[in-house]
């Protein structure tokens, strides 16, 4: 497969060959993890004199009132961030905070008043127009809140409007075109109108567009926030299963925090055209740089935010270690002396087994601890989120025990703990 | 009677124009005037019957059955009346002047809509150009052109480019800046903004003007019937010389029938194709199967 496939018109790539990379979504262009999109100091002042702005800017005054003074509008305030390749980016805020303004500055709709773009390594700032258009062509495409599709092109014409105008031959465009077509399931629609679809079907032929450039990132502006729930609840889904053929790097605006959370690796929260914190959503739940990042997060279940490796205690008392083939009355007296209605057995080298109680041990008698062990009681990986113990804790009558990666015990959630937690969810 | 200063002005002006670019004013009339010719011995020659077969036929490709047998009868009344020679004759001076406007005119709409400082120059200009009483286009016409059809069809340009200028403006002005940005986003160049993203959306309102123009243009030729325009116009004229109804109303009967006929047809090149076409694709599709989701 070739790598990093460019759609200029001088390149020769067999047409077969574009449409397959497209279709089998391959774009390797840097590893994943590493910076693709690096944003420097970037500001956005609109108004009559936005060197007089800056200059305050700087001072540290505030948006209201460098207005106030100077006729002049912050949109983006001295903004730094980088998207790693492969990762789905999403800038958060309340409407006015400048994250539309931040998007159309990366492909620059809208020109920076001062600071970086850096692109694989090239600044987009300074470009000429006909290298931003090489860039715009080949390296960043965008899907718009309101789909802005082309409503007098077919739903084929519209998705091959990038190659076209990159200068690709018909045969060849269409056969990329129909290739993003069928990925996106809208294999039949290719020669309707795009007011004959409907809003979901429209926005999946504005995904389609953008993904028939292959451009490196993808810039997603409020893209599913026109849509009715149900319908961007399948466009999340579908976004999320397009990520998992193929790890493009995307950055999404939105202004829906459980949209944020459900799609994003990381989350940038804009107030006011700054980004005031920027984490994976475990990160911002747990420690809010302030009162507006907190508020983000009222409304939302963050119960699946909660892990068990964060409510688990450790176990001391009730940890039986032992050779499973021993007797059981061995470890009654122990168990029973040591007061916990249940011991965790583990062998020599501390891999959990599984759950005893003094009847059980009792019952078993000179058979082996192996034959002891209560059969119901499960335990949960590190991660396992608060719902998941819940449902855990309802069907067992005892503490949820915890084990890591290497199946060693590494601690007991108590059925109390988690039902403390839940009734606390409820009361936020 | 005598003009103040600024009639002498204009006076002065157009003669100024005539002694100056007299050569080239020769030149320019006798190509119009070559076009006009051809164009009008071009449609004198077909018969009456293939033009009547060849309007109905398209009458009914555009609008149907009925405007079909309207069409085939408003022909046939013009015949009847023995205007037929007249109404080509109009016809062609018609064509001339749409052409010619929509050539100007557009590429004008176009540049108004992507410079504001020219949209308000050409404001003023189309404001004045369309309050100003259409007789008064025929004085300096005459001067510079002398009479007969080159003249009719110059004034005749000046009073129809009005319209088109303005809605190929406002169509372009109109078409929705997320498309635009939509287009900027994917890389086009301002070419290609123009000719794949504005005109098209702009389409519907540039076919209103173009429609605009043409009853513009016809009711402009029949004026101009006074400096040798020749065609209805001439028919009309002569009636109101006489003081004869009945001419006077044939004449005037041939110019509305010809009116309704173009303005329907041209018109449903606009808004209407779009319409036709999305219907026909749509039950295409509801055939393959659903659309909607």
């Amino acid at each position: 497969m070739t790598p990093n496939l460019t759609f200029a018109p001088e390149d020769v790539v067999h047409p077969g060959a574009i449409a397959e990379a497209v279709a089998s979504a391959a774009k390797p262009v840097a590893a994943t993890g590493t910076d693709i999109l690096t944003v420097r100091n970037l500001s956005k002042i609109f108004g009559p004199k936005p060197e007089r702005a800056a200059e305050l800017m700087k001072q540290g005054l505030g948006r209201n009132e460098i207005f106030e003074q100077t006729g002049n509008m912050v949109a983006v305030n001295d903004v730094s961030l980088s998207v790693k390749a492969g990762e789905i980016f999403v800038v958060m805020g309340l409407s006015g905070s400048g994250k539309s303004t931040l998007v159309r500055l990366l492909n620059r709709l809208i020109e920076p008043t001062s600071g970086q773009v850096i692109l694989e390594g090239r600044d987009i700032a300074p470009m000429s127009t006909p290298e931003l258009r090489g860039v715009r062509r080949k390296k960043m495409a965008m899907v718009f809140q309101s789909f802005a599709l082309l409503p007098n092109r077919t739903v084929l014409d519209n998705i091959a409007y990038g190659l076209e105008v990159a200068g690709l031959k018909k045969a060849e465009r269409y056969e990329v075109a129909r290739a993003a077509l069928t990925r996106l399931g809208l294999g039949s629609y290719e020669r309707l109108l795009p007011s004959e679809l409907s809003g979901g079907m429209q926005q999946r032929v504005g995904l389609a567009r953008a993904l028939a450039v292959n451009p490196s990132v993808l810039l997603m502006d409020e893209a599913f926030s026109a849509l009715d729930p149900l319908i961007r609840f399948e466009m999340q889904n579908e976004l999320l299963r397009l990520q998992k053929e193929e790890q493009r790097t995307i950055v999404f605006i939105s202004h829906d925090i459980e949209e944020a959370i459900k799609i994003g690796g990381r989350i940038g929260i804009m107030k006011d055209g700054c980004l005031i914190q920027v984490g994976t959503p475990a990160e911002l739940i747990q420690s809010p740089a302030d009162a507006y990042v907190r508020d983000f997060f009222r409304n939302v279940d963050v119960s699946r935010f909660l892990k068990a490796s964060s409510l688990m205690t450790g176990v001391d008392r009730g940890r039986i270690s032992c050779d499973v083939a021993t007797p059981s009355e061995r470890y009654l007296n122990q168990l029973i002396d040591s007061g916990v209605e249940c011991g965790y057995v583990c062998d020599e080298s501390g891999r959990y087994q599984g759950c005893v109680t003094p009847a059980s041990l009792h019952k078993t008698g000179k058979r082996p601890v192996r034959e002891a062990l209560l059969g119901d009681v499960n335990a949960v990986p590190l991660d396992a989120d608060l719902h998941q113990l819940a449902a855990i804790a309802l069907s067992q009558e005892h503490d949820v025990p915890v084990t890591d990666a290497a199946g060693q015990l590494a601690g007991v959630v108590s059925c109390r703990t988690i039902l403390k937690q839940v009734m606390e969810r409820r009361a936020a | 009677m005598n003009s103040s200063v600024i009639g002498k002005f204009a006076e002065d002006a157009v003669n100024f124009l005539f002694q100056q670019f007299r050569g080239g004013f020769d030149a320019f009339s006798a190509a119009l005037g070559a076009v006009v010719k051809l164009l009008e011995d071009g449609l004198a020659a077909v018969p009456f019957v293939a033009m009547l077969v060849i309007l109905m036929a398209l009458a009914f490709w555009r609008r149907g059955v009925f405007f079909s047998v309207f069409v085939g009868l408003a022909l046939l009344v013009i015949q009847y009346m023995g205007l037929w020679a007249q109404t080509v004759s109009t016809l062609a001076l018609v064509i001339a002047a749409t052409v010619f406007s929509l050539v100007i005119g557009v590429p004008l709409g176009i540049w108004g809509a992507r410079n504001k400082r020219v949209e308000m120059i050409l404001r003023s200009l189309l404001d004045f150009m369309q309050t100003m009483p259409a007789f008064v286009y025929l004085i300096p016409a005459v001067i510079l052109f002398g009479l007969g059809r080159v003249p009719a069809v110059i004034a005749t340009i000046v009073f129809a480019m009005p319209p088109v200028v303005r809605l190929t403006t406002l169509g372009i002005r109109q078409v929705r800046e997320e498309l635009l940005e939509a287009g900027r986003a994917f890389g086009s160049t301002d070419a290609q903004l123009l000719w794949k993203i504005q005109l098209p959306n702009a389409l519907p309102s540039i076919m209103a003007g173009v429609n605009q123009t043409i009853m513009m243009a016809l009711s402009m030729v029949v004026v101009a019937s006074m400096i040798g325009a020749g065609g209805l116009g001439e028919y009309v004229l002569s009636g109101i010389q006489r003081l004869d109804i009945g001419i006077g109303f044939e004449g005037g009967l041939g110019v509305v029938l010809l009116a309704i006929v173009l303005d329907r047809l041209t018109e449903s090149f606009g808004v209407k194709a779009r319409k036709t076409k999305r219907v026909s694709r749509a039950a295409k599709a509801g055939a393959n199967g659903v659309a909607r989701t």
